[in-house]
C-alpha cells in the first residue's frame, strides 16, 4: 500500500477515535482528574524543608504522566471491542500498519492533552519555572511520550482480548516504560534547574533512539498481534 | 467469484472446518444452515480473511475491498451518529455513503442520532447500511435476520434480492432454516465443520429444506 494512502487511512482511524473520545469524555476526564489529584496529593504531602521542590518535580511529573497515560492506552482498543468494530477494521481494505498508526496518533493526541494540563499544574504546585526552558522541555516530553505510547499502543492491542486487560497492560508495559521514563526524568531535572542544554543532549538522543527502535518494532509486530 | 478449497481449521481439539470446498458464482446465494458450533461463523471469517485457515485456501475475487459483512454484532461506534459511522466506514473504502442507501433502509430521519440511542432493530439496519456502503460484490452474512423487526427484515430481503439480481454473490449462514431460504439459489447443511449436504435449492421451499435439514443434521 503506498505511504500516502496508508497515512490517510491512519488519519481516518485517529480522527474517528478522537471523535468517539470527545463524545464519551470518560477517558480524558478520568485521566485529567487523576493528574490533578496525584499532583495535589504530592504537593500537600511533601516536606519542602527536607527536599527541594526542584529535585522532586521531575520524578513526580513522570510518575503522574505515566499512570494517567495508562488510562488512555487501556481505552485505545477497548472501544473497538464494543459491537466488534475491530473485525470491521480488519476486514476493510487498509493495512494493519494504518490501524496501528491511527491508534498511535490518537493516543499521542490524547496523552498530549493530559500533559498540556499536567505540566502547568506541576509548575504551579511545585513553584518551578518552565517558561525559560519551554522548548527543550516540550522536546523532552514529546520524545519520551512517543516511545512509551508506541509500546503501549502495541501492548494494548495484544491484551485487549484477554480477560484481565486492564491489569495485564500495566504489568507488561511498565518494564518497557522504565528506560524512557528514567531518561526523561534525568533530562527534566537539569532542565528545570537551569543547567545548560549540553547536559541533557545525551538523554534526548537516547529517547530518540528508543522511539525509532520501538515505533519500528511495533509497526512490524502489530499485524501479527491482531490476526486471529 | 468466491471459492473455498479444502478448508481446515481447528480451535484446540474442536474441528471448526473439516475439508470444506465449494464455489459461489455471480448471482448465486448460498445459504448454509447448521446448529450452533457447526463452524458456520468460522467459515465466514475464513472467507473474509479474518482467520487464516490451517489448511486449504479461500479466494474472493476482488479481495477485501469486494466483501461486505453483516454479523452478530453491528460493528458500529455507539458514540457516533449514523452518518458519522457510515462516513467513517466509507472513507476506508475510498467512497461516500449515498443518501439513497439511508432512504432504502428507512434511516433518513435517524441519520444524525448517535447509534447508542437507537433501538436494536434500527442498529441492525445501520449495520446493513455499513455493510453495503461500498457496494460490495460479495456479501457474507452471519445470522443477518437476528434482532430485525419486520420492516428491516423485509428491507434486507429486498436488498439481498437486488444484490443477487445484479450479479453479486452472497453467502448466508444461519441456524434458522426459516430465514433466507427464499433468497437462496443453493443450500448447504453443516455439521461438525463439514458440509453434509450441498445442492441447488431447485424450487424447494422452507418446509422441504427444514425436513431435509432435520434428517441430515440429526
Amino acid at each position: 500500500m503506498p505511504l500516502p494512502e496508508a497515512v490517510r487511512h491512519a488519519w481516518y482511524v485517529a480522527r474517528k477515535d478522537l471523535r468517539v473520545e470527545v463524545r464519551a469524555r470518560t477517558g480524558i476526564l478520568s485521566a485529567l482528574a487523576f493528574v490533578i489529584l496525584v499532583l495535589l496529593a504530592f504537593n500537600f504531602s511533601r516536606d519542602p524543608t527536607a527536599v527541594p521542590a526542584i529535585d522532586l518535580a521531575p520524578s513526580i511529573l513522570w510518575v503522574t504522566l505515566t499512570f494517567a497515560s495508562m488510562l488512555a492506552l487501556n481505552r485505545a482498543f477497548q472501544l473497538e471491542l464494543e459491537n466488534q468494530a475491530f473485525d470491521g477494521l480488519l476486514l476493510a481494505p487498509i493495512s494493519r500498519t494504518s490501524i496501528y498508526l491511527g491508534k498511535l496518533i490518537a493516543n499521542l493526541i490524547f496523552v498530549a492533552t493530559i500533559e498540556l494540563l499536567g505540566v502547568p499544574l506541576l509548575a504551579l504546585f511545585f513553584n518551578v519555572r518552565i517558561l525559560p526552558f519551554l522548548g527543550p522541555l516540550v522536546a523532552t516530553i514529546a520524545l519520551a511520550t512517543i516511545g512509551f505510547v508506541a509500546v503501549g499502543t502495541l501492548f494494548s492491542a495484544m491484551t485487549v482480548r484477554t480477560r484481565f486487560a486492564e491489569l495485564l497492560l500495566p504489568v507488561l508495559l511498565l518494564p518497557f516504560m522504565i528506560p524512557p521514563l528514567m531518561w526523561a526524568a534525568w533530562a527534566t531535572g537539569p532542565l528545570l534547574a537551569g543547567r545548560p542544554l549540553s547536559d541533557i543532549v545525551g538523554w534526548l538522543k537516547m529517547l530518540a533512539a528508543y522511539d525509532i527502535v520501538f515505533v519500528g518494532v511495533a509497526l512490524v509486530l502489530f499485524p501479527a498481534t491482531v490476526n486471529e | 467469484m468466491l471459492r473455498a478449497d479444502g478448508l481446515r481449521h481447528a480451535f484446540g481439539p474442536v474441528r471448526a472446518l473439516d475439508d470444506v470446498s465449494f464455489a459461489v458464482q455471480p448471482g448465486q446465494t448460498l445459504a448454509v444452515f447448521g446448529p450452533n458450533g457447526a463452524g458456520k461463523t468460522t467459515l465466514l471469517k475464513v472467507l473474509a480473511g479474518l482467520i487464516q485457515p490451517q489448511g486449504g485456501r479461500a479466494h474472493v475475487e476482488g479481495g477485501r475491498r469486494a466483501i461486505g459483512w453483516i454479523g452478530h454484532q453491528p460493528q458500529l461506534y455507539g458514540q457516533l451518529t449514523v452518518t458519522e459511522n457510515l462516513r467513517f466506514w466509507a472513507s476506508l473504502y475510498g467512497t461516500q455513503p449515498s443518501s439513497e442507501l439511508l432512504a432504502r433502509l428507512g434511516l433518513e430521519e435517524h441519520a444524525h442520532r448517535p447509534v447508542r440511542a437507537l433501538s436494536r432493530g434500527l442498529v441492525q439496519r445501520v449495520a446493513i447500511a455499513r455493510a453495503l456502503v461500498h457496494d460490495p460484490r460479495v456479501l457474507l452474512l452471519d445470522e443477518p435476520f437476528t434482532g430485525l423487526d419486520r420492516i428491516a427484515a423485509e428491507a434486507l430481503s429486498h436488498l439481498l434480492g437486488e444484490h443477487a439480481a445484479t450479479g453479486r454473490a452472497t453467502v448466508l449462514v444461519t441456524h434458522n432454516v426459516e430465514e433466507g431460504t427464499e433468497l437462496a439459489t443453493d443450500v448447504a447443511f453443516m455439521r461438525n465443520g463439514r458440509f453434509v449436504h450441498f445442492a441447488p435449492r431447485s424450487g424447494r421451499d422452507a418446509r422441504d429444506i427444514a425436513a431435509e435439514y432435520r434428517n441430515a443434521v440429526a
